[in-house]
């Protein structure tokens, strides 16, 4: 038999457990030696997720509605695996900033907004009241479900025993006093609770093995595993359609999907676990597989114990809310059934506590002390320690947290089932996901955009969520769901504007959403950051790039006392902690505090981070400006220094861009210059070769002409050859005249070319016969090979011959003394006209085969002895190809000696006769 | 014994015209159509007096000249310069390199005998 007062004692025993737990692991990280600096401590409080919702609710919602439980648990899975970067930015701002809750959070992204700090809280405390209802419902139920033991007896409603006789209201008061001693205890600057998150992670294990011994019990106990529970089940026809039946449709799994989503980050309870309290971001990479292992462990068994239940008591008399207890009731376990009640204990201990106190911090740092503050701030700061008015205030609000939930839970609370209840407050928290995630990536989101989505989400929420629940209570007539407000049917809560055909959850999500979201985005679009939100969302979005020099968001001018910075520190989180914070400063930096007068706006700044801890940004803004003596850098005066800032930058940065340009330009210019000195040069060279090739046949002829007139003497024979030298040399003399002319009009562009379509085959007749009688004086084989048909080409047809008898004449001149031979081809190449003239003389040194086609430039190999030319034919035979699109060059001829072969671009003219020739060759 | 002249030049006909009027004032008339055959004529059969040209294939003018001064042997030999190149700073560098004297083509038959004959002064036997 258990009596009242035995579960009461256990009780009492288990939460004395935790209270030792979180009082020894505050002890250990006062002496630095934290209990909860590892990644799986750090996973178990986050399961502080998994309230009595799981542990009563699941079994619940599976026994009505199969497996619908399990997306609230899929969202926060699909969180930690997919979006742990997003967890690592949000938990990066924060310890940057010392941010302490999620009202901080969007507050301080919006410009340290204290309108929008309020705005949250108050969303935050309305929206988890009914969450909070549902914890002590849970407690209150099991209470007195257990103490009836072994009767397994509907507990009467609660509305119907006065308050103070009220199980509920008795649970109230002692989870009050529970948060009250593990949360305010002193204030802490940096808003760390490592006692309470030791003991949070505790009672995650103890709701897991309790959660873990029911299922086992269940399905092992007093069935023989799940392959017989779910047996036995498909033979109970109400059963067996929980999991096929049509009406439990999957329709609404993507709305739970994303709320839970949602949840998991702005939920201020995990907010608190998973942020607040982190001691070293990478923990999050552990938790995140962890922590949905943790979540898979835990539903194991829901669904066989639901099963479990519901072929219990198939008439349907008990509440399948209560089944986890009232199994092992029924089967007279004494001891399980008690183990239960402290599971179920535990999961709503652990939510209430961190719940209370994380919306005591949100009420006390954005909406008390704005208040306070602005009302009478400067009687505020007169009085002398703060700390203890800030621990009184938050105590308050615990309580008052507390009291707003049991109100809940007695007036509304009780008709409703526990996963109805969570889910409303589901979706009032997620309104905070646009403003919050949007802040930390898009700079442009504003004040007003956070204020206007925030308000609209929330408005639509109460319309869509809350009213409804208070006109199923009956605190509103019915008629508002069914007719709608003043019998406007378009307005009616659950089919607003005559949306219908969404579950209600779903349907308030869409339009809280869509006000939210459009609010957001147009708010933000329409209206103009301040200075303050320019400077604070670039900090938010742009945080691991500005964790150095600008990590902090604030600009003094200096000119407060060490001794007012401290004297407020002290007022706030009393004077011993204010001590060995600023001495620890002191110490990193070298300072020497005690001889300090003035602070600088580095240790400002720092008091300024350190009191936000305690009072929040907003707050703690005004509270320092209030002893930095009105020397707040005014922003409009930031803005300006930053103008100039940029201004100087942009000029050094024009004045850098300038001298490279003028670097450049010299560069150009020397390079210039040393081209020209070099072109000088060529030009002196080329004039004095020309002089040179001009001066030498000059002299043959001066000699010869003067021997002959001085010898009058001279024998005909040799008279004779000093006659021809003249002729000869006078010829050579008059054809160089004319090349260097030649060359000069085609390099100068003033060639006067006749271009026109050729047929090659005459100008390589006509170029054979001019050279015809130098072929014939010397005793050289000259051979022939053309193809029967050659492609017209498009060029002057005297210059093309020129090149031609250039490179005869070159060839007859090089080619074998003895047995000279001289081959010209004509043929295609790559669909281009091809000319060669091979000779089997000495060829030409691969070293050479650039340069002989310079002026003046003849190959120096063995020829010294040879005949030389003007040192032009080739310069200008290379011109004239190019001049016509074709490519001159030297290579060796087959057997020995040099093949000069020139290619030319063919006539289009060409293109017409192409296709008879083709068939002419296909002949 | 008439005195030696050599000739350095690669331009056949002027090497014909040179070859003419030394022989013809008297000379024995060696020649040589590049700078290593000049210095190998020079080992074997020292001239008195040598017509250099400076536009050679391989080693040019003025490097035979610097050789010739640079060899103790050759101390007496003259040398005249002949080019086509009319340039000043090619004058002075012949001058400098230690040519006797420097004559610009194209010249007169009759000065260039006569330059000659100065360098080598009367003939004694």
């Amino acid at each position: 038999m258990l009596a009242g007062w035995s579960i009461l004692l256990f009780s009492l025993a288990y939460l004395c457990l935790l209270f030792a737990i979180a009082y020894y692991g505050d002890k250990r990280a006062d002496a630095g030696r934290s209990l909860i600096a590892n990644p799986y401590i750090y996973t178990l409080s986050i399961a502080v997720y998994c309230t009595s919702w799981t542990f009563y609710g699941s079994v619940g919602r599976a026994a009505s509605g199969g497996m619908d439980f399990l997306p609230i648990y899929l969202g926060p899975t699909l969180t930690f695996v997919l979006w742990g970067f997003l967890l690592r930015k949000i938990i990066h701002i924060c310890k940057a900033h010392r941010i302490t809750s999620i009202a901080d959070f969007i507050s301080s992204r919006y410009g340290k907004s204290a309108l929008l700090g309020g705005l949250v809280t108050m969303i935050a405390v309305l929206g988890i009241t009914p969450y909070i209802a549902l914890q002590l419902k849970a407690v209150s139920i099991s209470f007195n479900v257990l103490v009836n033991y072994p009767e397994v007896v509907m507990p009467p409603i609660s509305s119907q025993v006065p308050v103070l006789r009220d199980t509920a209201f008795l649970v109230a008061l002692l989870m009050a006093t529970f948060a009250i001693l593990f949360g305010t205890r002193h204030i802490d600057a940096s808003e760390h609770h490592e006692g309470m998150v030791a003991a949070i992670a505790f009672e995650s294990i103890v709701k897991l093995v309790a959660f873990l011994a029911i299922g086992i019990y269940v399905t092992f106990g007093l069935y023989d595993g799940f392959g017989d529970l779910f047996a036995t089940a498909a033979l109970t026809p109400r059963i067996g359609n929980l999991f096929t039946s049509s009406e439990n449709s999957y329709g609404h799994w993507p709305t739970l999907i994303l709320l839970s989503m949602a949840a998991i980050i702005c939920l201020p309870r995990q907010f608190q676990v998973t942020v607040v309290e982190n001691v070293n971001e990478d923990h999050i990479r552990k938790a995140a597989w962890l922590f949905p292992l943790y979540l898979l462990i835990i539903n194991i068994f829901v669904l066989p114990i639901a099963i479990g239940g519901l072929l219990q008591f198939p008439d349907g008399g008990v509440d399948a809310d209560t089944f986890v207890l009232t199994v092992p009731m029924a089967h007279r376990m004494e001891g399980l059934a008690l183990f239960a009640f402290i599971g179920g204990l535990s999961a709503a201990t652990g939510m209430v506590i961190v719940a209370a106190i994380a919306l005591s911090t949100m009420i006390c740092n954005d909406l008390v002390m704005p208040v306070l503050l602005r009302l009478n701030w400067r009687g505020l700061a007169e009085r002398g320690d703060l700390s203890g008015l800030l621990l009184s205030i938050r105590r308050g609000s615990i309580v008052l947290v507390l009291l707003l939930g049991y109100a809940y839970f007695r007036f509304i609370g009780e008709s409703a089932a526990l996963v109805t209840i969570g889910l409303i407050s589901f979706a009032a928290v997620a309104q905070f996901a646009p403003a919050m995630i949007g802040g930390m990536y898009w700079k442009g989101a504003t004040r007003l955009g956070a204020i206007l989505g925030l308000s609209l989400g929330f408005a639509l929420w109460v319309y869509t969520l809350l009213l409804p629940s208070l006109a199923q209570s009956g605190w509103l007539p019915i008629g508002f769901i069914e007719n709608g407000p003043f019998g406007i049917e378009l307005l009616r809560p659950y089919a607003l504007f005559g949306l219908s055909g969404l579950d209600n959850l779903s349907h308030a999500m869409f339009w809280s959403m869509i006000g939210n979201i459009g609010g957001y985005v147009l708010g933000s679009l329409m209206s103009r950051p301040g200075a303050i939100e320019r400077i604070q969302a670039a900090l938010f979005v742009d945080v691991p790039k500005r964790s150095g020099a600008f990590g902090s968001s604030s600009f003094w001018r200096g000119s407060a006392t060490v001794a007012d910075l401290r004297a407020l520190l002290a007022r706030f989180i009393g004077s011993h902690e204010t001590d060995r914070v600023l001495n620890e400063y002191a110490r990193g930096r070298g300072l020497n505090l005690g001889r300090l007068r003035e602070a600088d706006a580095a240790l400002v700044s720092f008091v300024e981070r350190l009191l936000a801890g305690a009072i929040g940004a907003a707050s703690s803004r005004v509270m320092v400006a209030s002893v930095a003596k009105g020397e707040v850098v005014g922003i409009e005066e930031v803005m300006k220094i930053l103008d100039e800032t940029s201004q100087v930058i942009e000029y050094s940065h024009q004045l850098e861009q300038k001298s490279r340009e003028l670097e450049l330009t010299t560069q150009e210019l020397r390079a210039a210059n040393d081209r020209l000195k070099e072109l000088d040069r060529l030009k002196d060279d080329f004039i004095s070769t020309v002089s040179h090739e001009l001066r030498t046949p000059l002299t043959s002829i001066r000699s010869f002409s003067e021997i002959l007139s001085d010898n009058p003497d001279l024998d005909p024979a040799e008279r004779e050859r000093f006659l021809t030298i003249v002729v000869k040399e006078t010829e050579r003399l008059t054809r160089l005249i004319n090349e260097i002319l030649d060359l000069a009009k085609m390099e100068a562009g003033r060639m006067d070319w006749q271009m026109i379509d050729i047929d090659p085959r005459s100008v390589i007749d006509d170029a054979l016969a001019a050279t015809g009688s130098l072929v014939a004086s010397s005793s050289i084989v000259l051979k022939l090979e053309m193809d029967p048909w050659l492609p017209q080409v498009h060029a002057d047809r005297d210059r093309l011959m020129q090149v031609i008898v250039n490179l005869i004449s070159n060839a007859v001149k090089f080619c074998d003394h003895e047995r000279g031979e001289v081959s010209i081809l004509a043929g295609q190449l790559g669909g281009r006209l091809y000319i060669g003239v091979l000779d089997n003389g000495p060829g030409v040194p691969a070293g050479d085969r650039q340069i002989i086609f310079e002026k003046f430039q003849e190959s120096r190999g063995p020829l010294v002895d040879k005949p030389r030319g003007t040192g032009l034919g080739l310069a200008i035979s290379r011109q004239i190809v190019e001049y016509f699109g074709g490519r001159i060059w030297v290579e060796d001829a087959p057997d020995r000696g040099a093949a000069f072969c020139f290619t030319l671009p063919v006539s289009r003219t060409n293109a017409a006769d192409r296709p008879a020739l083709q068939s002419q060759e296909a002949l | 014994m008439s005195r030696k002249i050599l000739v350095v030049e690669d331009e056949p006909n002027i090497v014909d015209s040179l070859s003419f009027l030394m022989k013809r004032a008297g000379f024995e008339v060696l020649i040589a159509r590049d700078g290593d055959t000049a210095i190998r004529m020079m080992q074997s059969r020292p001239a008195d007096l040598v017509l250099l040209d400076v536009m050679l294939p391989r080693r040019d003018g003025f490097e035979v000249c610097r050789e010739i001064r640079a060899n103790p042997d050759w101390k007496s030999v003259r040398i005249i310069m002949l080019t086509a190149r009319g340039r000043d700073l090619d004058r002075r560098k012949g001058l400098q390199l230690g040519a006797d004297d420097y004559v610009t083509k194209p010249f007169s038959t009759h000065d260039i005998i006569a330059r000659v004959q100065k360098l080598l002064g009367p003939e004694d036997g």
